[in-house]
């Protein structure tokens, strides 16, 4: 909503008050000003000029040389090259030495060989909006009435000298849609009166009712409709102060009887209509829901098909208006028009939504049904529009209105008591100070002891149960006034899930081993969402995506990972490593929530480590992510329970992959991308990994436990096994653990050899494997017979012989 | 043969202190303290002396071999330091040249704004709280007091999956299924964050995906400058003591008395600038008291409990934090972005 300051000033007084004043303090009391806008800010010097000639430009055909006296000494020569300009005509002149928007000055200037002293200004050049100046002047100079007198500023007699108060209306507070409302709450704030508008009107002999009749059959859509009829209107230029009023409030001024049902619109909230009377085709307006598929045509021309969920207004059988939303372009009013018929109503918000909504019309008409307009301002509306119509239009008032009402205006009766709105507020108000806040609100009140009970005035449809009352009172006692606290009562520890904890130590280990953390989209497409996912589920795919990219939710990072790599890659940065937490969903079916799972996933791509002044080099391997997340496993106390098994995964490097199993149940998988999704992404090696975080993070854990540091020496083999190719490393491990029995403390690989020495298909691996008694010092006897039940099981379990 | 002797002292200590080396100073070790050196030789000839002279010139001659053995451990003490020395000199390194780079990521912006966040409040008694991304729209819409067909809806346009099923478009449904587990039963002081999804195109100020922030606090007699208070210190520990804050009434549906608050602006002190847009405040969140209908759709008696609830953008916290002018940038993931953020002020 746009209020200009002038124009609140005829209804409340704000002597003392500047315009930026105003803006702050309705700020801070409810109405959030997004910003005040000085009209004339950045001109100078324009005043009305009256053209005494005007005569072809000698050298230019599309340029006019005019004579134009400016009301300050001789009348000087202006070349203009409106089409519009003529003699006789008041104008606005930006006089030499006058600034106009831009910082644009006004020098005296030759102009194919002819002087001009000036420059005849269209309302453009004046800072207003292509979009809100009437059509007849939108291509050319702007023209005053005959009786606007020379040598004034011509930004006043266009009422430029405002200022413009842009406030952001948040769903609840439409009662501020209309200049009215904005007085009221303007006058609560500074604690001053409100003046209404007193709509005297004559009227003639001849009563409405013989004029028109009205109906409406769908009274729950609407459940009041006034109509007043207006005689012999002269349909033309609206005066110049309305039409500035409505280009400030964002409104193209048209004709006087259209800009009246406007400017009403914005002092009162009530969209009004015009119809031309004798282009109605009837005597009858007929309100009722439209027929599936009836048509109408409405005044932009267009022709809409309607359903039984929109509203019409009819002539009684003709459609002639979509309540609310737009009017017929049959019963238009025209430049000849002469009868007028002016409705207001009250339509129903959802039924005006519905139709706006689908016939893609929202107007500030359309807007105001659809938030709720006061019922108690229609009559007022429809009165103070004939009084208009008269005063502007020279139309002569029927007596009385055409009504159909069945409209039940209750105003809200709200109590709250004192001690309420101090416990909720935290205040010690008295219900003196209540009292008197209410007042300024023009509330009424009764109170009866501690509980004030508050009629709240149609206007304000949004209090409706004391906590709105307890805003009111709030909000005008100032938010500024309330002391700070912290709440008292109860303590409660604070502190993070363990889950949590875990998380975030997983985020700082992944980090400390040289990751960085991404987060990237879950909405994802077709392709992406199912590609590396651990369990083939269908995606959740949303019903209207906004675009392909975005239809489906991920069932996995690692695509989304990939895509950052490739972003970064493309950008010079082709050695990377990032990791992603984050939920991916797998469906339960149509109506159930999708289970959310969250996922670790990371992937490293490029070099893993640079030293190149000392000749290190050493682009990622598998055995890199491996070992970030064996130390990962480590930390969360699960290295037993992990276990690497090759595996084989779509997009993933046939003979470089790992499933990773917890307790023997799949978590996980890491390896290399297929080398063929590495040349699509443009990407160097690239190695993945992603795993069920919930799965390793809800996996019990013994409690912590200290272990005494051993007394007695351990005693370390070595040895060497001749192996299949075939044969998996962690698979010889796993045997040598399981036949060492409880001495053998720890085994770990220390040597691989695959060269010429060996025989064709054989392989040796050498292993250290550490025996140790925490009760005695061990000999070599008791070493050697654990060692050689090892040396029996790797032979016989996987045919491995000591190399010889 | 005294003389001969003091020639011989002379004449070593010479050599001695030329020497250049270790070796040359055992070569004449041997040569004048060896079996068969000049000064045994020397003392070959004491047979020619007479008794009384004889232990004098013994003694003499233990006196030079002393002297240059001295003489010869000293030299030695030098040449040994000088040898270290030189070692160490030829040892020198270019401390100039780049170390063995250890391998560092961090988080990401948007963790450390809300991990902060987070920290800041479990330290006044929240506990942190999750839930699903994909709402019914009960959780999401009608337990937070916005009906079907409630206008304020459209402010919020979402993604749904079906009729009763969307993505969520804030974190309040997390408040809303905590307060139900709490059954009725304060206090409950929660602090939720998480992703939230609108139908949004994305551009410099908008994303289709964004984090936000909430916090709720239900409890016996909680007041809204209960709220303000909170609000003050969340501000200051999170922007600077030196910032005032300011509540302005506004409008949630879930909240009533609803609030937004902002900070005075640090470019400008407050005096209007282009960041503030002249205002001199910055809008940071929005929050209020709890609308008594979720109070009591959770199943808290609204007569007895009242609450509190905030919420807010991590990613609109960290633009105005540390300057960062395009919100895409948080979801593009630029390492050169990222990197950034590794820093601790
Ligand atoms: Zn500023």
């Amino acid at each position: 909503m746009f209020v200009s300051y002038k124009w609140l000033q005829e209804y409340v007084d704000l002597s003392g008050v500047t315009p930026a004043e105003l803006a702050g303090k309705i700020t801070k009391s409810g109405i959030e000003v997004e910003g005040v806008e000085v009209l004339n800010e950045g001109i100078k010097g324009v005043v009305v000029g009256h053209v005494l000639e005007r005569e072809q430009h000698p050298n230019a055909d599309k340029l006019n040389k005019c004579l134009v006296d400016t009301g300050a000494g001789e009348p000087v020569q202006i070349i203009c090259g409106a089409p519009n300009v003529d003699k006789g005509q008041k104008v606005a002149v930006a006089t030499v030495g006058a600034v106009l928007p831009g910082n644009f000055k006004i020098k005296r200037a030759k102009l194919r060989g002819e002087e001009s002293n000036g420059m005849i200004c269209s309302l453009q050049e004046l800072g207003i909006e292509s979009k809100l100046i009437a059509k007849e002047y939108s291509e050319g100079i702007y023209v005053f009435p005959n009786d606007t007198e020379v040598g004034q500023d011509a930004l006043e007699q266009l009422n430029r000298d405002d200022q413009i108060l842009e406030l952001g209306l948040t769903p609840n507070r439409s009662d501020c849609l209309s200049m009215l409302g904005v007085a009221y709450e303007v006058a609560a704030i500074l604690g001053r009166e409100v003046k209404l508008p007193e709509p005297l009107v004559e009227t003639t002999s001849e009563i409405a009712s013989d004029f028109i009749e009205v109906q409406v059959d769908a009274k729950e859509d609407n459940p009041l409709y006034v109509a007043k009829v207006v005689k012999n209107v002269k349909v033309g230029p609206s005066p110049v102060w309305m039409q500035a009023r409505l280009m400030a409030a964002g409104i193209r001024p048209h004709n006087n009887v259209v800009d009246i049902t406007n400017y009403i619109l914005l002092e009162y909230g009530q969209p009004l209509h015009a119809f031309d009377y004798d282009r109605l085709g009837s005597k009858q307006i007929l309100v009722r829901r439209a027929n599936d598929g009836e048509v109408i045509v409405t005044l932009d021309d267009a022709k809409r098909e309607l359903t039984s969920e929109h509203l019409l207004i009819t002539n009684g059988t003709e459609p002639i208006a979509l309540a609310g939303v737009m009017g017929g372009a049959n019963s238009e009013v025209q430049p000849d028009t002469k009868n007028v018929i002016i409705e207001s109503a009250y339509f129903k918000g959802a039924t005006v939504r519905k139709a706006s909504k689908d016939h893609g019309l929202r107007s500030e008409a359309s807007a105001r049904f659809e938030k709720g307009v006061d019922p108690n301002r229609v009559r007022a509306a429809a009165e103070r529009a004939v009084q208009l119509l008269a005063q502007y239009a020279g139309g002569e008032v029927l007596e009385g209105s055409v009504e159909a009402d069945a409209l039940q205006v209750e105003p809200a009766v709200v109590s709250v008591t004192l001690e309420k709105i101090n416990r909720v507020l935290g205040t010690e108000l008295t219900m003196k100070e209540v009292e008197a806040i209410f007042a300024r609100l023009q509330f009424e009140t009764n109170t009866d002891n501690d509980t004030i009970t508050v009629t709240v005035p149609t206007r304000r449809g949004d209090i409706t149960i004391e906590e709105d009352l307890i805003e009111e009172v709030g909000r005008l006692f100032g938010y500024d006034n309330l002391a700070s606290t912290l709440p008292v009562g109860s303590s409660t520890p604070g502190h993070l899930s363990q889950y949590q904890n875990k998380r975030r130590l997983v985020r700082r280990y992944l980090e400390g081993a040289g990751l960085y953390q991404a987060v990237t989209y879950s909405l994802t497409n077709e392709a992406k969402a199912t590609q590396y996912a651990l369990e083939e589920r269908k995606p959740v795919q949303l019903a209207m995506p906004m675009s392909e990219d975005r239809s489906l939710l991920r069932l996995s990072i690692v695509p989304q990972l990939l895509e950052v790599l490739k972003y970064n890659s493309a950008r010079q940065n082709d050695s990377l490593a990032v990791y992603e937490t984050g939920a991916v969903f797998l469906s339960n079916g149509e109506e159930e929530l999708p289970e959310e799972r969250e996922h670790l996933a990371g992937a490293v791509t490029g070099l893993w480590h640079s030293h190149p002044w000392q000749g290190e080099k050493k682009p990622v391997d598998f055995y890199v992510v491996k070992g970030i997340l064996e130390g990962l496993f480590e930390k969360l106390g699960l290295t037993d329970k992990i276990e690497f098994r090759q595996a084989q995964k779509d997009g993933m490097h046939p003979g470089r992959t790992a499933e990773v199993l917890l307790s023997g149940n799949s978590v996980g998988f890491a390896g290399q991308i297929h080398p063929t999704v590495e040349k699509e992404l443009d990407l160097k090696e690239t190695y993945t990994f992603e795993l069920s975080l919930k799965a390793v993070l809800e996996e019990e854990v013994s409690p912590l436990q200290y272990e005494s540091i051993p007394r007695f020496p351990s005693i370390t083999r070595d040895i060497a096994l001749v192996a299949d190719q075939g044969t998996a490393a962690g698979e010889l491990k796993g045997i040598i653990k399981e036949a060492g029995g409880k001495l053998l403390k720890d085994v770990h690989v220390f040597d691989l050899y695959e060269g010429e020495r060996m025989e064709p298909g054989k392989k040796s691996l050498a292993f250290s494997l550490k025996y140790f008694d925490p009760e005695r010092t061990l000999t070599d006897e008791d070493v050697t017979k654990a060692h050689d039940k090892v040396l029996e099981a790797v032979k016989e379990k996987a045919g491995a012989v000591l190399r010889g | 043969m005294q003389e001969r002797l003091k020639e011989l002292q002379t004449e070593a200590l010479e050599k001695i202190s030329t020497a250049a080396d270790l070796k040359e100073l055992n070569d004449i070790r041997v040569s004048y303290l060896g079996k068969k050196g000049p000064i045994t030789e020397v003392l070959k000839g004491m047979g020619k002396l007479s008794a009384e002279e004889r232990p004098k010139m013994g003694a003499l001659a233990n006196e030079v071999r002393d002297r240059i053995a001295a003489g010869i451990e000293e030299k030695q003490k030098h040449l040994e330091e000088a040898a270290v020395q030189e070692k160490l000199a030829a040892e020198k390194i270019d401390v100039t040249l780049p170390g063995r780079p250890v391998k560092t990521g961090n988080h990401h912006p948007l963790t450390r704004i809300i991990e902060e966040i987070e920290d800041l409040f479990i330290g006044m008694g929240y506990t942190v709280a999750e839930g699903p991304e994909v709402e019914k729209d009960y959780y999401n819409f009608e337990a937070l007091n916005l009906p079907k067909g409630h206008p304020a809806r459209d402010m919020q346009d979402s993604f749904y999956i079906t009729e009763d099923i969307l993505l969520r478009t804030h974190t309040s449904p997390v408040q809303a299924r905590t307060m139900e587990k709490h059954e009725g039963k304060g206090p409950v002081k929660i602090i939720c964050p998480g992703k939230v999804y609108r139908r949004d195109n994305d551009d410099a100020t908008h994303s289709h995906q964004f984090m936000q922030i909430e916090g709720l606090v239900v409890d016996e007699n909680i007041r809204m400058t209960d709220l303000k208070g909170t609000l003050e210190i969340f501000a200051k520990k999170m922007f600077g003591d030196d910032r005032e804050i300011r509540l302005r009434p506004s409008f949630f549906p879930f909240t009533e008395p609803s609030v937004e608050m902002d900070i005075s602006c640090k470019i400008c002190g407050g005096k209007g600038c282009s960041v503030c847009k002249g205002t001199g405040w910055i809008e940071i969140l929005g929050a209020g008291m709890v609308h008594p209908n979720v109070l009591e759709m959770a199943g808290f008696d609204s007569k007895k409990y009242t609450g509190f609830a905030f919420g807010m953008g991590p990613e609109r916290i960290a633009m105005l934090k540390y300057g960062v002018d395009d919100i895409r940038h948080f979801y593009t993931n630029d390492v050169r972005f990222l990197k950034q953020f590794s820093i601790h002020e």
